[in-house]
């Protein structure tokens, strides 16, 4: 199907309908119960999770097949995001433009920074990356203000000359990102007893883009450029004696995935039109190289997966405060509610990142395959007890 | 040329911070083969040994002195500091004032147990792992280091005087013949930089002058041989990273002075740290201090206001350019040798 094989076409399909059941998948408590606070089925944090979900895939391509690892892809978020902006302040404040233009400029970026970049592999690339996108956000947060907006960011405003369309609506208000007249930011709400659940055009937008970078990304990975990548992850001196060059290799994975990180900044500003420099700093790019290794790196699936739970657990685990601590541990007696809540808290809320960092180490440490090798584990598990020989091959071999 | 010179002793300070910085990352690559994510958390340790300690020596208790009363006619209380009533008001006031030079004392033995700590604990299990999984997991480890001081100390820089006697600048012009006032420098940073240069002329004279810095060069330029002469590497390396956790811990102590720390000192350091490492060639200890000097210095020349003039914002990527440029003529860096850290 679609040029895919068996189980390629099975996992899309799955990933298809998981994206389409988002609503209902991601809001499991009923509203007003006390478990309301884990659900994650509106429009907002669904976007987040599928821009996450196109950011890591991409990143997937460059770091999962290749073995490059770049410390500085958020910087082509956040020139996807700045250039998405300025298309929807001059142009249209119709996505698709907006969408197409985040993709190109940040390609061209990703050609000048990895073209430098990529003359050295290994820990030097990895500095190099990080020093370009440590470079490109002093340049957004100061120097480039008039372009990048600084320390307040880039937003749309009301005497915006735009080409096509108009600077301001009849209400005097700015207009909304539209896809040929839909907003994004419609969304109807249907009950059905104690459940709400959204549907947003902006989410289902997102999804649909989703679809295709991740359609994408399978034929790339079963494609005989993948092959390439792989090659040059395993063994780049073998490959070179073979007479093959592998830099246009490794540009090309390096362009491809600094343009899905566009898609995803630009995406980001389709969503909700402002963009911050803040987007670019080193930090962020660990998050998407640790939802990448969360995930599984080199696997199909896994950078979704990754994204999911990073961006999932970033947005519901960050409204946790100590209220909510109190009100979960209010039937225990007080000594023991209090002792709890003294040792939950400093994971949670504000303190987000220590439960990060600790969730990163831990990865890499006992788990690099990921999830889905922790998938596989547990399957094997299973396996065993039926009495089937252990398969070992499944592990060896590379990607999924 | 007053100006320059001026330029010059700015960058003294922060090249000296990188330089330190840069050497002990040098010396974990160099030896063990690591790279060392979390040395920017290290530095940011050191530091917040030196905040903890002026804290220790504040605490206080409350007595309530007759002799002085507020406007309402209530006897008022006074804080007394314990080191104050244990020393005399005298001696105790002179040791909170001293308690960042004093930190440096507390902060080697904690930061060498942090070291040996980190090593054994997790790196020693890193060393047959890719680059790669170097990388995440002290990366991982750098950001549960910062929050938890964080956690502890809030975010807002936290104000660390130095003592009182190197309070003021001093006055460059007269000594070089210029006119008075031309050329100040304030005290504490030229303590900062003959600190940073003992420290440093005392890991290089160790690594010249006794058997185990033989070694340990050794090790650097070839490790596998220095395996097969049946040498103990494991506890070497333990030292050398106690050593290098020192260093860096130091560095953050007496630094802190000059720029109040706060919980992201240590990764804004550490990225230029790395770009300096890079510049000065991997593996190579004096292309880490004179790289560090080097970009610390062209720094402070990129933030003359002449200079931003007509280039703005140059001060903000200069070390990023000079690194890229360094990269694309020098690919080894300045003083890189061939073959370290290359796949």
């Amino acid at each position: 199907m679609l040029g895919l094989n068996k189980a390629d076409a099975r996992l899309y399909l799955i990933v298809v309908a998981m994206l389409v059941l988002a609503p209902f998948l991601l809001n499991p408590f009923p509203e007003g119960s006390g478990m309301a606070q884990f659900n994650a089925g509106y429009p907002d944090l669904m976007q987040k999770l599928v821009i996450f979900g196109i950011f890591a895939v991409g990143y997937n391509i460059l770091f999962g097949l290749t073995g490059y690892l770049s410390f500085g892809h958020a910087a082509f978020l956040g020139i996807g995001s700045f250039s998405g902006v300025w298309v929807m302040k001059l142009l249209t404040m119709n996505v698709i433009p907006a969408l197409l233009v985040a993709m190109l400029v940040s390609g061209v970026f990703a050609l000048a920074i990895g073209y430098v970049s990529l003359r050295r592999s290994g820990i030097y690339f990895s500095i190099l990356t990080l020093a370009f996108a440590q470079m490109c956000y002093s340049l957004a947060y100061s120097v480039l203000t008039p372009i990048t907006g600084g320390e307040t960011g880039l937003t749309l405003s009301l005497d915006d000359p735009r080409i096509l369309g108009v600077s301001q609506t009849e209400t005097g208000n700015i207009p909304v990102p539209n896809l040929f007249g839909l907003d994004m930011s419609a969304a109807t709400t249907i009950d059905v007893g104690a459940w709400n659940f959204t549907f947003s055009a902006g989410y289902y937008f997102a999804a649909v883009i989703m679809g295709f970078a991740f359609y994408f990304s399978i034929r790339l990975f079963r494609s005989p450029f993948g092959l390439m990548l792989r090659a040059i992850k395993s063994n780049q001196t073998r490959m070179s004696y073979t007479g093959l060059n592998p830099r246009p290799y490794t540009l090309a994975a390096f362009v491809i995935s600094g343009m899905y990180a566009g898609l995803a900044g630009g995406l980001m500003v389709a969503m909700d039109p402002l963009a911050g420099s803040e987007r670019m700093l080193w930090t962020a790019s660990g998050e998407v190289v640790l939802m990448t290794i969360l995930g599984g790196a080199g696997t199909l699936i896994g950078p979704i997966l990754g994204a999911g739970v990073i961006a999932y657990l970033e947005s519901i685990i960050s409204t946790i405060g100590s209220t909510v601590l109190y009100n979960w541990f209010s039937g225990l007696p007080e000594g023991l509610s209090t002792f709890l809540v003294n040792i939950i808290y400093p994971f949670v809320g504000s303190g987000w990142h220590l439960t990060l960092g600790l969730v990163f180490m831990l990865v890499v440490i006992f788990l690099p395959g990921g999830i889905v090798e922790g998938g596989k584990r547990i399957g094997g598990i299973f396996r065993r007890k039926n009495n089937e020989p252990s398969d070992t091959k499944t592990a060896a071999e590379p990607g999924e | 040329m007053e100006a320059i010179i001026l330029q010059v002793l700015n960058g003294l300070d922060k090249g000296s911070a990188y330089a330190l910085i840069a050497l002990g990352l040098t010396l974990i690559f160099g030896t063990l083969g690591v790279v060392n994510f979390a040395h920017g958390a290290l530095f940011m340790l050191g530091a917040f040994i030196a905040v903890t300690l002026r804290r220790v020596f504040n605490l206080s208790f409350q007595t309530i002195d007759e002799t002085r009363t507020d406007f309402l006619g209530n006897a008022m209380t006074v804080n007394t500091p314990y080191v104050e009533h244990w020393f005399g008001p005298e001696v105790g006031s002179t040791i909170i004032d001293w308690s960042v030079p004093l930190a440096v004392l507390v902060a080697i033995p904690i930061m060498g147990l942090v070291g040996v700590i980190m090593e054994r604990g997790l790196i020693k299990h890193f060393y047959k792992r890719p680059h790669a999984d170097q990388i995440l997991v002290t990366f991982g480890l750098a950001i549960v280091l910062q929050e938890i001081i964080k956690a502890f100390y809030g975010a807002n820089p936290i104000p660390t005087p130095a003592p009182e006697a190197f309070i003021g600048s001093f006055d460059f012009g007269v000594l070089l013949g210029f006119d008075p006032f031309s050329i100040m420098y304030p005290y504490w940073r030229l303590v900062y930089f003959g600190f940073s240069a003992v420290i440093i002329g005392a890991v290089f004279a160790f690594l010249r002058y006794t058997t185990f810095g033989m070694v340990v060069r050794a090790g650097m330029a070839d490790r596998e041989t220095v395996g097969l002469l049946g040498i103990d590497i494991d506890r070497r390396f333990v030292i050398m990273f106690a050593i290098a956790a020192i260093v860096a811990g130091l560095a953050g102590v007496m630094y802190t002075p000059i720029l109040s720390p706060n919980y992201h000192i240590g990764m804004d350091f550490l990225v230029l740290s790395f770009v300096v490492v890079v510049v000065g060639g991997m593996g190579s200890l004096p292309g880490a201090v004179a790289a560090g000097f080097l970009l610390g210095i062209l720094q402070s020349f990129a933030s003359m206001s002449q200079i931003i003039e007509i280039v703005p914002g140059i001060n903000q990527v200069i070390i990023y350019l000079v690194a890229v440029v360094v990269l694309l003529t020098r690919p080894r860096g300045l003083m890189g040798r061939k073959g370290v850290m290359e796949e």
